[in-house]
C-alpha cells in the first residue's frame, strides 16, 4: 500500500464535478506534482488530502489511516499556499513556530526547531521581522519552514511559486526541491507551470477537466503522452489529425500522406479518425536517413528566433512546426515554398482517443 | 497654473467654513464655561463639576456599563462577522440589515419594547431588579452599538484574507478557539479597538435608555446639570468632546502602533 493514497475520490460542487474519480497512490519520501489548466480539480485534490475540502466519495489513506472525513488539523499535513498565509501580526519566528506552540511544545524545543528552520531555509536573520519587512520570495521559505516545522506526514504546496518574479521561481523551485530531497518528506506540488513540473517531479499527474490524464515520470509524460490533451500541455507539440490505415501497424494517412507511428492504434478500425503527437525537435526539414516518415508540404512561416528557427510546414488541413538550430550557414526555405520534412518512426506518438469518443461512453 | 492656484485657494476656503462651522460653537461653549466668575475666565465649573460626586458616580456607572458592552459586543460580533466572511457570505446582506436596525428604530421605540417584554410582570421581569435592570441596559447598548461595531469589525476582516489565514493555522493543527483568538483576533485588532472607542462615545453619552429605565447613567445627568445650571453644562459639553476624542485618538494611536498590520509585502 501506497504511504498516501487516493482511491477513487470525487468531489462534486451543487451540479458541477470539479474531480472524478481521481485514484493516485504517492510512495513516502516521492514528490509528485498536479499539472492542468486552471479548473482541471488539482487543486480541489489537494484541498481534499489537505482536509478543506471533504470528497462527495472516495477514501484519502496517509500511512494506512483513513483521514478522508479527518479535519485539517488533526492530519499532520503541512500547507504552503499562493499567497504565503503567514500571519501578519507574528514575527517570522513566531511563523514558524505557530504549529508547535499549538501542539504545546516546550519552549525550548520550539526555539530549537525554529533556528533549525530557518538555517534550512537560509533566513536566520531575519526572525525576527514581521511578514510586511519581506520580499515574496523570504515571505515563501517562511511559509515553507512554518509548514516543515511541524514534521508533517504530507507537505502539500498549492502553486506556491505563482506570485514570484520568473528568476526568484527557479531559484526557489531548486532550493523546495532540495529541501525536500533532504528531509525525504512526501510532497504534492500543485502547478500549472509544466517546466516547474517537468523540472521538480518525480511522477507527474496530469489533470484536465477532473480527471487524471496520465500519471508518469517527467521524461514518461513529456516523451511519451498518452492523450491528445497531454501531448497538448506539456511541450509544444503538433498534433495531426488523420484516419487509421492500419490500426496494428501504427498507420495512419495525414491530409492523403501516409505515416508511421511508433505504435499500433489501440481499440481503433482502419478509417477510424485519431490523432498523432510530433515535437518540434524530432522534425528535420531535410530527409533523414533510414526508414523514417517523409511528408511534403509548402511553408507557411519562418520565425526567427534568437537561437532557433521555427519553421511552419502546412499539408492541407494539418499543419506541424520545426525547429532548426540557428547557424550563420543556415539556408532558410522561403514562404510559399515547397518542402520536404521527415521524422523517425519514434518520434510519432499514437494518442489514445479522447474520452468523449471511447466506446465505453 | 492660475487656475490650479484658484482651486488650491477654493480648497483653503471651503476648509476654513468648515473649520469655522465646527469650531466657533465649540469655542463658544469653551468661553461660556470659562465665565462662571464674573469678570475673569476660571475653571471654576470645571472644578465644580468634577468634584460633584454625582458626576463621578453617574461616569463610572456608564464606564463600567460600556467595558461591559464593549466586552459582550466583541464576544458576539467578532465569531458572527468571522463566521459569515468565511462560511456564510450569502448571508452577509441579511446581517447588515439587522445590524442596522438600532439606526432605524429610534432608541425611545426600543426601550418601550424592553419595558413591555422584560416587565416586572413579564416570564423574564429583568426590570424587577437594579442589577438586573443593569444587565438589560448593557444588552440594549450592546444592540445600539451593534452598527459601528459590526461595520468596524467586517471591515476590518475584510482587510485580511481571512479563508487562507484560517486554513494556514487548522493546517499546523489549530482549532477555532486558537484561530479566532491568536489569528483573527490580533489581526483586526484596530478594528475592534476602532468599534470600541466608537460604542464607548455612545454609551458615555446615551440618555434616553438609561433615563427611561432610571439607571444613575451619565446621560441624564448631563441632562439634569443642563437643565438646572448656567455654566456648568458648557463644562460637561466640553469635557465630553474631550473624551470622545481621546477615544479617537486612541484608535490612531493603536492603529500606528499595531505591529505587522502594513498591508502587502515589499
Amino acid at each position: 500500500m501506497a504511504f498516501l493514497e487516493i482511491a477513487d475520490v470525487q468531489k462534486k460542487f451543487a451540479e458541477s464535478t470539479a474531480v472524478e474519480h481521481v485514484a493516485l497512490g504517492v510512495e513516502r519520501g516521492e514528490f509528485v506534482s498536479f499539472l492542468g489548466p486552471s479548473g482541471c480539480g488539482k487543486t480541489t485534490t489537494l484541498r481534499m488530502i489537505a482536509g478543506f475540502e471533504v470528497p462527495s466519495s472516495g477514501t484519502i489513506r496517509i500511512n494506512g489511516l483513513d483521514v478522508t472525513r479527518k479535519p485539517p488539523n488533526q492530519r499532520n499535513v503541512g500547507m504552503v499556499f499562493q499567497s504565503y498565509a503567514l500571519f501578519p501580526n507574528m514575527t517570522v519566528a513566531e511563523n514558524v513556530g505557530f504549529g508547535l506552540k499549538v501542539a504545546k511544545r516546550p519552549a525550548a524545543e520550539i526555539g530549537r526547531r525554529v533556528d533549525e528552520m530557518l538555517k534550512l531555509i537560509k533566513l536566520p536573520a531575519l526572525a525576527n521581522r514581521y511578514p510586511y519587512q519581506l520580499s515574496g520570495g523570504q515571505q515563501q521559505r517562511v511559509a515553507l519552514a512554518r509548514a516543515l516545522a511541524i514534521q508533517p506526514q504530507v507537505l502539500l504546496l498549492d502553486e506556491p511559486l505563482s506570485a514570484l518574479d520568473a528568476k526568484i521561481r527557479v531559484v526557489l523551485r531548486n532550493e523546495i526541491r532540495g529541501i525536500q530531497r533532504e528531509l525525504g518528506i512526501t510532497t504534492i506540488y500543485v502547478t500549472h507551470d509544466q517546466e516547474e513540473a517537468l523540472s521538480m517531479s518525480d511522477r507527474i499527474v496530469v489533470m484536465s477537466e477532473g480527471r487524471v490524464e496520465q500519471i508518469g515520470t517527467p521524461f514518461e509524460v513529456y516523451n511519451f503522452p498518452k492523450t491528445t490533451f497531454v501531448a497538448s500541455f506539456v511541450g509544444t507539440p503538433n498534433i495531426l489529425r488523420g484516419r487509421v490505415a492500419d490500426p496494428a501497424r501504427g498507420t495512419i494517412v495525414i491530409d492523403g500522406q501516409e505515416i508511421v507511428a511508433s505504435r499500433g492504434f489501440e481499440d481503433a478500425r482502419g478509417g477510424d479518425v485519431r490523432s498523432v503527437a510530433l515535437r518540434p525537435e524530432t522534425v528535420a526539414l531535410h530527409e533523414l536517413a533510414g526508414d523514417g516518415n517523409r511528408m511534403a508540404g509548402t511553408v507557411e512561416d519562418v520565425n526567427f528566433l534568437g537561437s532557433i528557427v521555427r519553421i511552419r510546414v502546412r499539408f492541407e488541413e494539418n499543419a506541424i512546426s520545426l525547429d532548426a538550430f540557428n547557424n550563420p550557414n543556415l539556408s532558410l526555405p522561403e514562404r510559399g515554398h515547397r518542402v520536404a520534412v521527415s521524422f523517425p518512426r519514434e518520434a510519432v506518438l499514437a494518442l489514445d482517443a479522447p474520452p468523449t469518443a471511447s466506446p465505453a461512453e | 497654473m492660475a487656475a490650479m492656484k484658484r482651486h488650491t485657494l477654493g480648497s483653503w476656503l471651503f476648509i476654513l467654513l468648515g473649520g469655522l462651522y465646527f469650531f466657533l460653537p465649540l469655542l463658544g461653549t469653551f468661553e461660556c464655561s470659562l465665565r462662571y466668575r464674573r469678570g475673569v475666565y476660571s475653571v471654576e465649573a470645571y472644578r465644580i463639576v468634577l468634584n460633584d460626586p454625582v458626576f463621578r458616580a453617574t461616569f463610572t456607572y456608564s464606564t463600567i456599563l460600556a467595558v461591559a458592552t464593549i466586552a459582550v459586543g466583541v464576544i458576539l460580533v467578532v465569531p458572527t462577522a468571522y463566521w459569515i466572511q468565511l462560511r456564510l457570505p450569502k448571508l452577509r446582506p441579511v446581517v447588515e440589515f439587522i445590524t442596522l436596525l438600532p439606526l432605524v428604530i429610534p432608541a425611545i421605540v426600543l426601550v418601550f419594547g424592553y419595558l413591555r417584554i422584560y416587565n416586572s410582570a413579564s416570564v423574564l421581569p429583568l426590570t424587577g431588579s437594579e442589577t438586573a435592570t443593569d444587565v438589560l441596559l448593557m444588552f440594549s447598548y450592546v444592540a445600539l452599538s451593534l452598527p459601528y461595531m459590526y461595520r468596524a469589525v467586517d471591515t476590518g476582516l475584510r482587510a485580511i484574507d481571512v479563508r487562507t489565514l484560517t486554513e494556514a493555522a487548522q493546517s499546523l493543527g489549530a482549532g477555532w478557539g486558537t484561530i479566532l483568538c491568536r489569528v483573527i483576533l490580533p489581526n483586526v485588532r484596530v478594528a475592534v479597538l476602532s468599534g470600541a472607542f466608537l460604542t464607548f462615545a455612545i454609551v458615555i453619552g446615551e440618555f434616553t435608555m438609561a433615563s427611561l429605565l432610571d439607571r444613575p447613567a451619565f446621560g441624564p445627568y448631563l441632562q439634569l446639570i443642563g437643565a438646572n445650571r448656567a455654566y456648568e453644562p458648557a463644562a460637561l459639553a466640553i469635557i465630553t468632546f474631550a473624551i470622545t476624542w481621546a477615544c479617537i485618538g486612541l484608535i490612531q494611536v493603536f492603529a500606528r502602533r499595531t505591529p505587522g498590520q502594513v498591508a502587502g509585502a515589499r
